[in-house]
C-alpha cells in the first residue's frame, strides 16, 4: 500500500540490506503523503463552513472593522486558498501554529506551556497500562482453560467497558472525596506533586486500554505456548520462569507492540477527557477550551499533531516489527 | 497490506470470554429495557426530566424519587430514562450509516482491485490517523456544538473498519468457484457482486459492526461530558455527568454515578451481544 512499493519491485536481486532500504524509503514516502494528506484535510475543512471566513475566524466574537482588517492580513484570508494552505505548512515546519484567538499569544507558546502535563498523564496511563495489561494477560495464558484465565478475561472486559468519563468520576467520588487519598483538580507544583495529582487521573485514563493489551498479550502467549520450541525448551528442563520470559514473551512481543502503536493516539485523545475531569491544564483541555472559545487555529494544531504522533508512532512500530520479530519480514515478501 | 488497526481489533475480539447462554439473554434484556424506557419515556418517567424543584435539591433516594435529585431537584430516575434516548439513537444511526457504507465501498474495493482498491485504501489509511473523538471534535469546532455534526464525523470515522473488514472478505470470495461458475454462465460482474457476494458477507459484517455500538456510545457520550455534544438542561447521559461534576465534589454522587452506570451496563450489554452475535456466525476475520 505503501507508495514507494511501486518502484520497489524494479531493483532485482538487492541484498538484505538494500530491501531493507527499500522498505523503509516506502514506509518513509507512506507516512509523508499520509501527513500531507492530513494536513490537507485538517486545512481545507474550514472551507466546508459555507460563508465568509474572517467571520468564521471571529464567530462569537464581535469584530470591529480594524479587528477584521487585522484578522484578514494575519491569517493571509485575502490570498486564494492554496497560497494560505502553503503559508500555513510553511510555518509549521518552522514550529510556528499561527496565532491564538483566545490567548493572543502565539499557538506553539500556548501548546508548549501544557505540552508537560499531558505527556506526564499519557506516560503514567502507559506505564499502568502496560504492567496491569501484561501482567493480567500472562497470567490468562498460563492458566488457559482455567477459572483464573476466565476470571482475567472477564476483568478484562469490564475494565474495558469503563470509558474515562465514568472511571475519572468514579475515582473521584472513592478516592477524591469520600476517602480524600488523592486532590481531585488540579495538576500541583513541582514534580512530585505533580505526579501525585496525576495518579487518579492517569487510572482514570488507562482503564480502557488495559483489555487492548491484555487480550492481546493472552492471545499472543497462548498461540506461543503451543509452538514446539517451547515444548523442547520445557523439555530440556529449563525453569518455566526462564522458558515464559524468554521463548513466550519474547516472541509474543510482535503483536503486543503493534497495539501499543495504536494505542498511543487513543491516550492522546482521551486525555482530553481525563484532564477536563480534573481540571488539569494539558493539551486536551486546551483542545476542548478552544472548540468551546472558537479558537480555530489552536484547533487545527492539536488536531495536526495528534494526527502526527499517531501515525509516526506507527510507522516506527511498523519499522521495528522485523527487528523485534524477524519473521514479520519472511511474511512481507511473502505475500 | 498492511492494516495495523484492522488487525488488531481482529486480535483483540479473537480470544472470547466464554459465556452461557443465560449472560447473552440477560444483556438483551438489559438493553430491551433501556430501548424500552428510550421509546416510551414520557409513560415510564415519574416526572418531567427538566421539571426544577428548589424543595428537593440533592434529595437522598426516596419512594417519591427512587434516584434522587440534581442540583436544581430534578428527578434523577426520570432523566436517566429520557437520556437512553439519545443514547441509543445516535450510536444506532452512527453504526447503521456506517456499516451501509463501509459494505458498499469494500465491496467496490474488493470487487474491482486495482487503482480504485489502492484509492481507497489510501483514503481509509488517512482516515484511520484521525481517532473517531478527535474527527467529531474537529466537527464540533467547525459547526457547532450538539449531535449532528459528530453524528457524522463517528460515521466517517467508522466506515473505514468496516470497509477494510469487507474488502478482504470480498477479495476471498472472489475466488471462489462459485464465482467464476457465475461468469461462465455469462452473469455480469455486477450481479454476482450484488446478487450473490453481497449476502455472503453481509451478516459476517454485520455481527463485527455490532461491537462498534458500544464505543460510539462511550465516545458520543465522553463528547456531552465535554460539553461539546448535547447540550445541558436536555437530559442526556453524558450531559447528566458534565452537570453534575460540581455537585460529584459536594458529596453528591447519585445524579453523576446513575448515568455514568447506565453508560456502563449498555455497553457490557451491547458488546456480549455483538460477540455472541459474532460468535454464532463464525465470522471474524479471516485469515
Amino acid at each position: 500500500m505503501a507508495p514507494g512499493s511501486a518502484a520497489a519491485p524494479a531493483a532485482v536481486g538487492g541484498s538484505r540490506t538494500s530491501a531493507a532500504v527499500r522498505r523503509v524509503a516506502g514506509k518513509l514516502g507512506g507516512l509523508l503523503l499520509t501527513l500531507f494528506l492530513a494536513s490537507l484535510l485538517v486545512f481545507f475543512s474550514r472551507f466546508l463552513v459555507p460563508g465568509d471566513p474572517v467571520r468564521f475566524l471571529l464567530r462569537g466574537r464581535e469584530p470591529s472593522a480594524e479587528a477584521v482588517a487585522a484578522v484578514t492580513a494575519q491569517y493571509g484570508l485575502d490570498l486564494p486558498p492554496w497560497q494560505q494552505y502553503l503559508n500555513w505548512v510553511g510555518g509549521i515546519l518552522h514550529g510556528d501554529f499561527g496565532r491564538s484567538l483566545q490567548y493572543r499569544q502565539d499557538v506553539t507558546i500556548v501548546i508548549a506551556e501544557r505540552l508537560p502535563v499531558t505527556l506526564l498523564l499519557v506516560v503514567m496511563a502507559g506505564s499502568i497500562i502496560a504492567v496491569v495489561g501484561l501482567s493480567l494477560g500472562t497470567v490468562a495464558a498460563l492458566n488457559r482453560g482455567r477459572a483464573l484465565d476466565r476470571l482475567t478475561l472477564i476483568a478484562l472486559t469490564t475494565l474495558g467497558a469503563i470509558p474515562s468519563f465514568v472511571g475519572s468520576i468514579v475515582l473521584i467520588a472513592v478516592f477524591a472525596v469520600q476517602l480524600g487519598w488523592f486532590p481531585s483538580f488540579g495538576s500541583g507544583d513541582g514534580f512530585l506533586d505533580t505526579v501525585y495529582h496525576l495518579v487518579l487521573p492517569s487510572i482514570a485514563l488507562a482503564l480502557v486500554f488495559i483489555v487492548l493489551i491484555g487480550k492481546v498479550t493472552r492471545s499472543a502467549m497462548v498461540e506461543q505456548l503451543r509452538r514446539e520450541h517451547v515444548e523442547v525448551a520445557t523439555s530440556r528442563g529449563l525453569a518455566r520462569a526462564l522458558v515464559v520470559r524468554r521463548h513466550v514473551l519474547r516472541n509474543a512481543l510482535g503483536p503486543i507492540i503493534t497495539v501499543s502503536g495504536i494505542l498511543v493516539a487513543g491516550l492522546f485523545v482521551a486525555s482530553s477527557i481525563v484532564e477536563a475531569a480534573f481540571g488539569l491544564s494539558g493539551i486536551g483541555s486546551l483542545l476542548v477550551q478552544s472548540v468551546d472559545r472558537l479558537d480555530f487555529p489552536v484547533v487545527q494544531a492539536i488536531v495536526l499533531l495528534v494526527v502526527t504522533v499517531f501515525v509516526v508512532v506507527n510507522a516506527v512500530v511498523d519499522l521495528l516489527e522485523p527487528w523485534i520479530d524477524p519473521r514479520s519480514t519472511a511474511g512481507d515478501s511473502a505475500r | 497490506m498492511t492494516s495495523t488497526p484492522t488487525l488488531a481489533i481482529g486480535v483483540l475480539r479473537s480470544p472470547r470470554t466464554p459465556r452461557p447462554g443465560i449472560v447473552v439473554l440477560a444483556s438483551v434484556l438489559v438493553l430491551g429495557a433501556f430501548a424500552l424506557a428510550a421509546v416510551f419515556a414520557p409513560f415510564l418517567a415519574p416526572y418531567d426530566p427538566h421539571a426544577v424543584d428548589f424543595s428537593a435539591i440533592y434529595a437522598s433516594p426516596t419512594l417519591a424519587h427512587p434516584l434522587g435529585t440534581d442540583g436544581l431537584g430534578r428527578d434523577t430516575l426520570s432523566r436517566m430514562i429520557y437520556g437512553a434516548r439519545t443514547a441509543l439513537i445516535a450510536p444506532l444511526i452512527v453504526v447503521f450509516a456506517s456499516t451501509v457504507l463501509g459494505i458498499l465501498l469494500g465491496l467496490v474495493a474488493g470487487w474491482r482491485g486495482g487503482w480504485l482498491d489502492a484509492a481507497l485504501g489510501r483514503l481509509f489509511d488517512l482516515v484511520f490517523a484521525f481517532p473517531a473523538l478527535l474527527l467529531a471534535i474537529m466537527a464540533v469546532a467547525l459547526f457547532g456544538k450538539g449531535l449532528v455534526a459528530p453524528v457524522i464525523a463517528m460515521i466517517i470515522a467508522y466506515v473505514p473498519y468496516v470497509a477494510r473488514l469487507t474488502r478482504s472478505l470480498v477479495a476471498a470470495e472472489r475466488s471462489r468457484p462459485y464465482v467464476s461458475a457465475y461468469r461462465v454462465q455469462g452473469f455480469g460482474g455486477a450481479w454476482i457482486a450484488l446478487r450473490r457476494v453481497l449476502p455472503n458477507v453481509t451478516p459476517v459484517v454485520g455481527a463485527q459492526s455490532t461491537l462498534n455500538f458500544g464505543y460510539v456510545l462511550a465516545e458520543l457520550a465522553a463528547l456531552s461530558f465535554l460539553g461539546l455534544g448535547v447540550q445541558p438542561p436536555t437530559a442526556d447521559w453524558g450531559a447528566m455527568i458534565n452537570e453534575s461534576q460540581a455537585g460529584l465534589l459536594g458529596g453528591h454522587f447519585l445524579p453523576a454515578i446513575v448515568p455514568a452506570v447506565a453508560v456502563v451496563i449498555v455497553v457490557v450489554a451491547v458488546n456480549i451481544i455483538g460477540e455472541a452475535l459474532s460468535d454464532r456466525i463464525g465470522g471474524g476475520m479471516p485469515a
